[in-house]
C-alpha cells in the first residue's frame, strides 16, 4: 500500500514536529482519510464483520462533510427531532452529496420513525 | 420480637450484609438467566427477508427488532444456526476441537434469543472456557480511569503517567465539572506520553463534546455510546438503534477508536424491563452492537453491575455478556468498573473469572486512582487494589494486563509528567502552577494530599484550549518548545500511527512500540491446552517479579545491617558442665554469623539477655554455645541439655523459635516449645528462661501458652523463614565443635 495521507492529502510522515511549529498542519491534516477507511473495510470484512465494514464505508462518506454538520445530522436522528419528510429530504440531499449509504441509513430512519412515533409531532 | 442469637448479631455485622439482595422477580425485570416472558428463538425468512424475529412479526417489530433484522443477522447462516439445539451450540463453545471461527459463522445466523438459551446453559467454568477460545485478541489487555475531585491537571499528568506505566493500554477520564473536560484531556494525552507509548485516551463526556475533542486530536477514543435492550429505555435515553448507527459512523469518521456500552440492571433501574431476563435484553443490545456496526462492546453491568450482582446467578450472568460480545465477533471490555459489593470477597469473586480467562480488557476501566477521586464513582478494583492485582496475576501465572513499577521509577515519571503538563499549561497561557503545587502532586497518592487548589483556573483553562480551538498541534508545540522535544516527537508518532486507521479494527490497541494488536493482527489461537497466548518471557518476568518479593541476598543484606559482631563473639569450645545449675543455650549455626535479628524484629543479642536474664532470677546460670552440626532445633536443644551441667538445655534458632530440651528425652520431644517465633516478646523469653532454670531444680512450672494471632502469620513470615534458614543451612559444617559464644553490652 502506498503512504497513509491524511484527509488534506498529506502525506502522515509530512506530519512532523517542525511543520507543526512551523504552523504548517492544520486539522484537515489530523483527520483520517476516506481510502484510509476504505482499505479498513475491505479488512473489516475479511474479517467476518460485514458491518463493521459498512459503518467503516459510512464514514468515509462522512469526512466530506464539516464538524457541525455531521452533529446535525446526528441530532436530526434523535427521537422526537424530525418530521418524517424532514428525514427524507435529508436522505436525498445526503444522495445528492455523495453520501449514498448515510443516506440510505436516514431514508431507513425515516420509515420506521414513522411507524414506531419516533418523529417530530 | 426477640433480638437474633449472638452468632447472627455477628454475621449481621459483616460487610456483606451491607450489599442488597433482591428476591428474584421476573415482573419487574429481577432475573438473570431466564425470565418466564423471555421469547423462544425464532426465525423466518421470506423472500430473503426476516419476517419473524424471536417470535414477533415483522409488523410488530420496535426499532431495536427493526434494525437487527435488517442489519444484525447473516440469513446464509441463519436456518443452520437456529436449528441447533441450545445445548450442542453451547457444547461448541467449549470444545476445543471447535475453533472459534467455527462459532462466529454460526453466531452471526443465531437470533439474540437464540444466544440467550445457548449461554444459560453454560456453567461458570464453562464461560471461562468460552471466553478464554473466543475473546478476539490474542494478547489481553485492561483499561484505567484515571481521575480526580478537582480535576487537578497535574495531579492528572501524574496519575495518567502512573497509570501507563502500570501498562493500562486505554486510559478514561472524566470530569465532576463539565466545562473542564478538555482540560482533563490535555493533561491525560501529556501525562499518558510520559508514562508510555501508544495508551489510548478517552475523556468521557457528552457525546458532542466528546466527538470535538477527539476531532482536534486530544483524545483517541471513546466508550459511552449507550445501547438499550427496549425501545422505550432506548427512546427515554434520547437516541434510536439509527441515531446511534451515524454516530459510530461519525467517529470513525474522524479516525476515532469507538466501542458502545451497555449491561445488565439498566433497563431494570429505569423500570422498562418490559419483564425480560437481563441476559435477554442484554442479547437484543449485543446484536445491535454488532448491526451498527460498532467493533465493541462494554458490558458487563457496568452501571447495573450491582442490580445482576442482587439476584440469583447474577454474576453468571455478568461474565455471559462478555462471553456474548466475542460471540458475535466483538471487542469485549468486560466491566468490573462499577464497585459492586461491600465485600472484599464478593467483589473479588465477581472479577477473577474473567481476568483468569482472559478477555480483550478485563476491566473497562479499573480505577488507578483512589476510590475517592473516582468521577466514575469507586470501581470494583481500584488503586487500593492495584498491588493486590499484580499478585493475583503472579499467583495464577496469567497476564491481566499489568505489571510492577519499581518507586523510584514512579516518582521519576511522575514529576516528569506534571512538570511537563505545567509547561504545557504555562506555554499556551492557559495557567501558571507553582513548584510546590507540583512537588504536592508528584507525591499526590489522592487528591486529599492536595490541600486546597484553585478549582477555577482549572475551568478557565479548559475554557480556552475550546474558545481557542487548542489541537494537538498547539501540544506538541508547547512540548518541543518546553525542552520536552521527545515527548512532542512520540505525540506525532502516534498521531502518525492513528491515521493509518488500523486502530479501528475490532479489538486493537496499540503496544509501546507503535504496532497494533487486534482481531486482525493478533488474533486469538486458543485451541485447547497447550495453545493460545502465554505471556512471552519478557513479559512474564514482568508478571512475576513485583516489587515485593525477596529472595536469600536481600535477606542477608537486611540481617548484615543488624550485625553486632562485637556485641555477640566465639570464646573457644564448649565443654560438659558440672554444676547442676548450669544451663547451656545451645544457637543455631548462622547466630551471630548472618542472622541477627528474629521473626519477631528483636535482636538475637537481646533474646539471650532475656534468656539469660530468666535463667538467673531462678538461681540458674545460663551459657551460651553455638552448633554447628545442624539447623533442627530439637537437636539443637537437646545437645545443649547434654552439654549441660543440669541436664536442661535451652534450643533457640536465629529466627527466634525456642525450645527446653532434657538430655534424656528423644530428640523430637521437649519439655516447652515457643514455635510463634515471630509473636514472641521479651517477657515471654525471660519466661523461657525462668522455666527451664525451675526444671534444672527439679520443679514443674506452669508452661508459657504460645500468644495467639488472628493475622495471616504463615503469609507474613514463611518467605522470610526459608531464607532464614538457607542463611542457617549455608553454615551447618557436620564436622563443627560445640563453641562457647559471649554476649557482651
Amino acid at each position: 500500500m502506498s503512504e497513509v495521507r491524511a484527509l488534506s492529502g498529506k502525506k502522515v510522515s509530512e506530519l512532523t514536529v517542525d511543520a507543526m511549529r512551523a504552523g504548517d498542519i492544520g486539522v484537515a491534516d489530523l483527520r483520517i482519510h476516506p481510502e484510509t477507511l476504505e482499505h479498513q473495510a475491505v479488512v473489516a470484512e475479511r474479517h467476518r464483520n460485514p458491518q463493521l465494514a459498512e459503518n467503516l464505508r459510512r464514514a468515509a462518506e462522512l469526512t466530506s462533510l464539516p464538524d457541525e454538520e455531521v452533529l446535525a445530522i446526528y441530532d436530526a436522528l434523535r427521537p422526537g427531532r424530525s418530521t418524517a419528510a424532514r428525514l427524507t429530504e435529508l436522505a436525498a440531499s445526503l444522495t445528492d452529496r455523495g453520501l449514498p449509504r448515510c443516506a440510505a441509513l436516514v431514508a431507513e430512519a425515516a420509515e420506521v420513525y414513522a411507524r414506531r412515533g419516533l418523529v417530530k409531532a | 420480637m426477640n433480638e437474633p442469637v449472638g452468632r447472627i448479631r455477628f454475621m449481621d455485622r459483616q460487610r456483606v450484609n451491607l450489599d442488597g439482595f433482591a428476591v428474584e422477580n421476573a415482573e419487574l425485570g429481577l432475573v438473570a438467566l431466564r425470565s418466564p416472558y423471555d421469547p423462544g428463538p425464532s426465525l423466518t425468512v421470506t423472500d430473503g427477508r426476516i419476517t419473524e424475529l424471536d417470535g414477533v412479526a415483522e409488523a410488530d417489530f420496535d426499532s431495536i427488532d427493526t434494525f437487527i433484522a435488517r442489519h444484525g443477522i447473516d440469513l446464509a447462516v441463519a436456518a443452520e444456526a437456529m436449528a441447533l439445539p441450545d445445548v450442542a451450540f453451547a457444547r461448541l463453545l467449549t470444545d476445543p476441537a471447535v475453533p472459534r471461527a467455527e462459532i462466529i459463522r454460526l453466531s452471526a445466523g443465531a437470533t439474540p434469543a437464540k444466544l440467550t438459551r445457548v449461554l444459560a446453559v453454560l456453567k461458570p467454568h464453562e464461560l471461562g472456557m468460552a471466553m478464554a477460545k473466543l475473546r478476539s485478541r490474542r494478547t489481553p489487555s485492561n483499561q484505567a480511569h484515571v481521575t480526580n475531585r478537582l480535576d487537578d491537571p497535574l495531579l492528572l499528568a501524574a496519575d495518567a503517567a502512573t497509570a501507563a506505566a502500570f501498562g493500562f493500554r486505554e486510559i478514561e477520564t472524566t470530569v465532576p465539572v463539565l466545562g473542564d473536560a478538555p482540560s482533563n484531556a490535555v493533561a491525560c494525552l501529556v501525562g499518558a506520553a510520559v508514562g508510555s507509548q501508544g495508551v489510548l485516551i478517552q475523556c468521557s463526556v457528552e457525546e458532542a463534546a466528546e466527538l470535538e475533542l477527539g476531532m482536534r486530536g486530544l483524545t483517541s477514543y471513546a466508550e459511552t455510546i449507550s445501547l438499550y435492550g427496549t425501545e422505550q429505555v432506548f427512546t427515554d435515553g434520547d437516541d434510536t438503534p439509527w441515531s446511534k448507527a451515524f454516530l459510530t459512523s461519525a467517529y470513525a469518521s474522524r479516525g476515532m477508536k469507538m466501542r458502545v456500552s451497555s449491561g445488565a440492571g439498566a433497563e431494570v433501574l429505569m423500570a422498562g424491563a418490559e419483564r425480560k431476563s437481563m441476559l435477554y435484553l442484554e442479547a437484543r443490545c449485543v446484536a445491535l452492537a454488532r448491526a451498527v456496526g460498532a467493533q465493541g462492546v462494554q458490558n458487563g453491568g457496568i452501571d447495573g453491575a450491582s442490580v445482576a450482582a442482587a439476584v440469583p446467578n447474577g454474576l453468571r450472568e455478568l461474565m455471559a455478556e462478555n462471553v456474548m460480545v466475542m460471540m458475535r465477533n466483538l471487542e469485549s471490555c468486560s466491566g468490573n468498573d462499577a464497585l459492586m459489593s461491600e465485600s472484599d470477597m464478593r467483589r473479588t469473586s465477581r472479577t477473577l473469572p474473567i481476568v483468569l480467562a482472559g478477555s480483550d480488557f478485563a476491566f473497562s476501566g479499573f480505577g488507578s486512582i483512589q476510590r475517592y477521586d473516582n468521577m466514575f464513582g469507586p470501581s470494583n478494583f481500584n488503586a487500593e487494589d492495584i498491588d493486590d492485582f499484580l499478585a493475583m496475576q503472579r499467583d495464577w501465572g496469567i497476564d491481566g494486563g499489568l505489571r510492577t513499577v519499581a518507586a523510584e521509577r514512579l516518582a521519576d515519571l511522575r514529576r516528569d509528567a506534571a512538570q511537563a503538563c505545567r509547561a504545557v499549561y504555562g506555554y499556551l497561557g492557559l495557567a501558571d502552577f507553582t513548584d510546590e503545587h507540583v512537588a504536592l502532586a508528584v507525591d499526590a497518592s489522592g487528591s486529599k494530599d492536595l490541600g486546597q487548589t484553585d478549582t477555577l483556573a482549572v475551568l478557565a483553562a479548559a475554557h480556552a484550549i475550546r474558545q481557542r480551538g487548542l489541537t494537538v498541534v498547539d501540544i506538541v508545540t508547547a512540548l518541543d518548545e518546553c525542552g520536552y522535544p521527545e515527548l512532542a516527537e512520540r505525540t506525532v508518532e502516534f498521531l502518525q500511527a492513528r491515521l493509518g486507521g488500523d486502530y479501528l479494527q475490532t479489538s486493537a490497541i496499540f503496544d509501546e512500540r507503535l504496532a497494533v494488536l487486534s482481531l486482525v493482527t493478533d488474533p486469538n489461537d486458543y485451541a485447547g491446552p497447550g495453545t493460545g497466548y502465554e505471556p512471552p518471557p519478557d513479559r512474564q518476568r514482568e508478571i512475576d517479579a513485583i516489587r515485593q518479593q525477596r529472595g536469600v541476598g536481600d535477606l542477608r543484606e537486611s540481617q548484615a545491617r543488624h550485625a553486632a559482631p562485637g556485641r555477640l563473639g566465639p570464646a573457644g569450645p564448649a565443654m560438659p558442665g558440672s554444676d547442676p545449675r548450669d544451663v547451656v543455650i545451645g544457637v543455631s549455626p548462622a547466630v551471630g554469623r548472618d542472622v541477627w535479628r528474629c521473626l519477631s524484629g528483636l535482636a538475637v543479642t537481646d533474646v539471650l539477655r532475656e534468656i539469660l536474664a530468666g535463667l538467673e532470677e531462678e538461681g540458674c546460670a545460663g551459657r551460651i554455645v553455638r552448633f554447628g552440626g545442624t539447623v533442627d532445633l530439637g537437636q539443637i536443644g537437646l545437645a545443649a541439655a547434654r552439654l549441660s551441667g543440669s541436664g536442661i538445655g535451652i534450643g533457640l534458632q536465629g529466627k527466634g523459635t525456642a525450645l527446653i530440651h532434657r538430655r534424656d528425652l528423644a530428640p523430637l520431644a521437649n519439655l516447652e516449645l515457643y514455635s510463634v517465633a515471630p509473636t514472641i516478646t521479651p517477657e515471654l523469653y525471660r519466661l523461657l528462661g525462668a522455666n527451664a532454670a525451675r526444671h534444672a531444680k527439679g520443679g514443674t512450672p506452669d508452661p508459657a501458652r504460645n500468644p495467639y494471632s488472628d493475622e495471616a502469620i504463615e503469609a507474613r513470615y514463611h518467605t522470610t523463614v526459608i531464607a532464614l534458614m538457607e542463611l542457617e543451612r549455608r553454615r551447618v559444617d557436620a564436622a563443627a565443635r560445640p563453641e562457647t559464644l559471649v554476649l557482651s553490652s
